[in-house]
This record gives structure tokens, sequence and C-alpha cells, in this order.
């Protein structure tokens, strides 16, 4: 086994007994079989759960991971005394992380789908996508905490920097946005707003989804425009790439500073 | 075994250390000392690649240390306090240890035995009384048989009865060739142990050579006046 793979499978076995992550697959478990038997149709559980994904996703992840990451410290030093390289040391650092945390949403979230299957509204596309997004963004806030957790020395600054990230992404951004609809309603917005959308990783999830469920007729002829060129070929690349830009740029500036970081 | 040059370290505003040069002859036991503050414990961070330097090289059997790890796997290191993963057990800590390193050589557990730890061994390590933390701490440090050994304080929170044990083990250690880097505030026990001192002021060195040389250069009787003399009026002519 590569040293990585070990580091990533000692902290897993810690992240796996933390009460937080039992607790995190519960919430979506009992959130997830609620909606399926109280919800008419299958595509309006799906709907409510997208909102809750989109809201609680980012914010556990990105709190849980700068968490960890802090009462980690002893045991990253106490593994870099050993022969272990510093990428080494970050890339079990942040699988660790990754891995129980997307397992316990996919099986918090996906379990009740199937013992109490679904109805014949559900796609399972759309299904796969709100999962594939939960993760996609689970992946992203770890990136960030890790990023946060490696820059700021300070336990409760990285925290407070963490939660106010959340708050921007997943609460303020949209009511800018909004904001900026209204106040410039007069003039062609569409562009505009398409690229902001780009910016934000939860509004781009955000836009993902929602255009798999057919509504994009009620956001009007923003939502034309957005059906357009999220339901082409190009714009789903062009938003999978950027995701994966929110992935890669954090875990880039993090292992740069990381490798050069004092313990 | 281990050639340190030129080597700077600042803090923000504080100079740690200000151009350090120190050799670390292979098969002795080098006592780095100096009062508080004066860059000891940054230095072996740094031989540990856990710090790294501003400017300056340091090279482990002449290879630079900048960018390697596997050297690593040549050194035990008993930190100053023994910070632990707090979940885990000695037991478990030591065979994560094992796993990581898994060299086929035969580990020495003999330290096991003498500090009686087998039942310790089995308690989280945050439920342990700092003494018998710092027993599994020079457990780890032992444990490769490595060839360079940097003990941090390694006497600091132990009975006379460990203490003692542990000593005798640096020494027998010391006979099989092994080379050491201690630090320690108590001078008689780095009299008794050391064949080379390192006296750190203020991030240089100001003396670097045989503890016979400096009782010689500084006409003191033991190693304790002859610091305290270089630290108050510095070495004699």
């Amino acid at each position: 086994m590569s040293t990585t793979a070990k580091i990533m499978k000692y902290e897993l076995h810690d992240v796996v007994r933390s009460r937080w992550l039992i607790g995190y697959t519960l919430f979506f478990l009992l959130l997830a079989d609620a909606l399926l038997r109280f919800s008419d149709t299958g595509v309006k559980a799906l709907l409510s759960l997208l909102n809750v994904v989109l809201f609680v996703v980012p914010l556990v992840s990105i709190v849980f991971g700068t968490m960890y990451l802090y009462n980690a410290r002893e045991f990253t030093e106490l593994l870099l005394a050993q022969p272990v390289s510093r990428r080494q040391m970050f890339a079990g650092l942040y699988l660790g992380l990754v891995l129980p945390l997307v397992a316990a949403f996919l099986v918090g979230m996906g379990l009740p789908f199937v013992y109490l299957g679904m109805d014949e509204t559900v796609r399972y596309a759309t299904l796969f996508a709100l999962l594939g997004t939960g993760a996609a963004l689970t992946a992203v806030f770890l990136a960030v905490s890790l990023l946060i957790a490696v820059r700021t020395e300070d336990k409760v600054k990285g925290l407070g920097l963490a939660i106010a990230l959340w708050l921007l992404t997943a609460v303020v951004y949209d009511g800018l946005v909004l904001l900026l609809a209204t106040t410039f309603a007069d003039y062609p917005l569409e562009q505009p707003l398409l690229g902001l959308m780009l910016l934000n990783p939860v509004d781009l999830a955000r836009v993902l989804l929602l255009l798999r469920f057919d509504i994009s007729a009620l956001m009007g002829y923003t939502g034309a425009v957005f059906q357009q060129f999220f339901g082409g070929s190009t714009g789903t690349l062009v938003a999978v790439a950027v995701l994966t830009l929110w992935l890669l740029v954090p875990l880039y500036l993090g292992l740069r500073r990381f490798r050069r970081k004092d313990f | 075994m281990i050639e340190i040059t030129r080597l700077q370290k600042r803090f923000g505003r504080l100079e740690v250390l200000q151009g350090i040069d120190l050799t670390i002859r292979d098969g002795q036991i080098t006592a780095v000392v100096g009062p508080n503050g004066a860059g000891k414990t940054t230095l072996i961070k740094m031989i540990l690649g856990l710090a790294r330097p501003d400017t300056g090289e340091i090279r482990f059997d002449g290879q630079p240390i900048e960018g390697d790890f596997g050297y690593r796997a040549r050194i035990g290191y008993m930190p100053q306090i023994a910070r632990f993963p707090e979940n885990l057990s000695g037991a478990e800590l030591l065979g994560m240890l094992k796993d990581l390193r898994g060299r086929g050589a035969a580990l020495d557990e003999e330290l096991i035995e003498q500090f009686d730890l087998d039942d310790q061994l089995r308690k989280p390590l945050r439920t342990l009384s700092g003494g018998t933390r710092q027993k599994v701490n020079a457990v780890a440090a032992f444990l490769f048989r490595p060839d360079l050994l940097i003990l941090d304080e390694p006497t600091a929170g132990l009975d006379p009865v460990s203490s003692s044990i542990l000593k005798d083990k640096i020494l027998s250690e010391r006979a099989r060739g092994r080379t050491f880097i201690l630090t320690s505030h108590i001078m008689s026990e780095l009299e008794e142990l050391s064949d080379d001192v390192a006296f750190l002021l203020e991030g240089r060195v100001r003396f670097a050579g045989p503890v016979d040389e400096l009782k010689d250069v500084t006409r003191q009787p033991n190693l304790e006046r002859a610091i305290a003399q270089v630290m108050t009026e510095g070495l004699a002519a």
C-alpha cells in the first residue's frame, strides 16, 4: 500500500468513529425517508431534497473539514517526522476526509430511494445528478476547508472564515444576484447572470440540477437562456470544468502552502 | 552525519537562527544546549524537515535534505512535548508507525519491557500521565533502530528510575554506533552522556566541539560551569 493510502486509512479509522459523521448520515437518511413517504410525488421529494443538499452539504463539509484538520495537527506533525513527504501527507489528509463524507452523503441520501422505491415521476438520471452534485460539492468544500486550515494558524479564525465563506456562497450570493437583477431589470442581463452563476459553485450546482426538473419554464426568459446554455453539451462541459476548477485551485494553493509550512 | 551550513530562520520579526554552522559527528552524542529561545527546537525541527530554512543548507550523509524525505527513515525522533493523536492507544500508535515504516529488520522493543509499558499501551494516550506518554515517546524513537536519534529533553517528566533506564539505553545504543542529538536543561545529565557540545545563544553557535575541549578552554571543572562562563563572559581568548 502506498504511503498516501496508509495515511488515508488511519484518518478514515478516526473519522468513521466520529459522532458527527454518523449524525450526518442519519440526517439525510431520515430526511429522504420522510420526504419520500409524505410527498405527493417523487419529483417533489427530490426537489425539496435538492434545496437541503445545496444548503447543508457545503456547510457540513467546510465546517467538519476545517475542524477536523485543526484537530489533526498532532497527527500531521507525528507523521511528517516519519519518512513521509508533504505531498503524500496532504493527499492522505484530503482523501481521508472526502471518502467518508461522500460515502455518508450517498448512503444517507440513496438508501431510502432503494428501499422505498421511486414513482414514475422520477427519472434515475435526475437522482444520480443530485447524488453526483452533492458528492462534487462535498469534494469542493473540503478542498476549501483544507486551504483555510493550512493558511490560518488560529483555529477560531479559521472556523470563522469557513462559516463566512459558506454564508457567502450558499446564502448571501443569491441575494446579491437578485439585487443586481432587480436593479438592472431594464437591461438584458442573461449573459452577466450566466457568468455570475458560473462563479459560485453552489449556484452552479443549483442551476445544473434545476434544469433537470423541467421547471426552467418557471424561470422566464433567463431560464430559457440557461436551458439553452446548460442544456447543450458545451454548457454542461463548461459547468463541469468550472466545478473541477473549484476543486483543483484550492487543492493546488493548499498543497503549495503546505509544502512550505513550518510545524 | 549531519552538516549544517549558514542556516537562517526567522519567524516574523524574530530571527530564531542567525547563521548556524555545525557538524554532527557519526557515532557521537552531541548535546545542543542554550537558554530558552536560543533556537534548539527550531534547529531540531529543521533537521527533521518539519520547519524549513530561509537560507542555508542541511546535509544528511552528504545529501541535501531539501526536497528529500526518505532520509527520515534513518531518524528516530522524540519530541519535547509528547503530542499524539488523542484517540489512539499506545499500541495503535506504534502499530501505525510500524505499518508506515514497515521495515523487515527486527524492531527494538526493549524499552517496552524495561519501562513495563505493556498494560499502559492498551489505554488511550490521552488518559496517560505525562511521564508515561514520555516513555511511549521514547519507545517510538528507538523502535526502528535508526542511525540517528534526536531526543528533545528526553528525561523531562521521567522519574529517576525511568530516567536511568533511558540513559543506559542511550549509552548502549551509542556503543552500537548510533548517533545522537540531545537537548536538556540538566547539565550534569548532558555531561554524563555527551561527547560533543554545541552551545547556542541568540540564534548563533557560540561553541561547538568536544565537551573536554570546552572545559579546557574555559578552565572550568564541569560542563555547567563552563557553559555559565561562556554565557556571561564569552569564550576566553
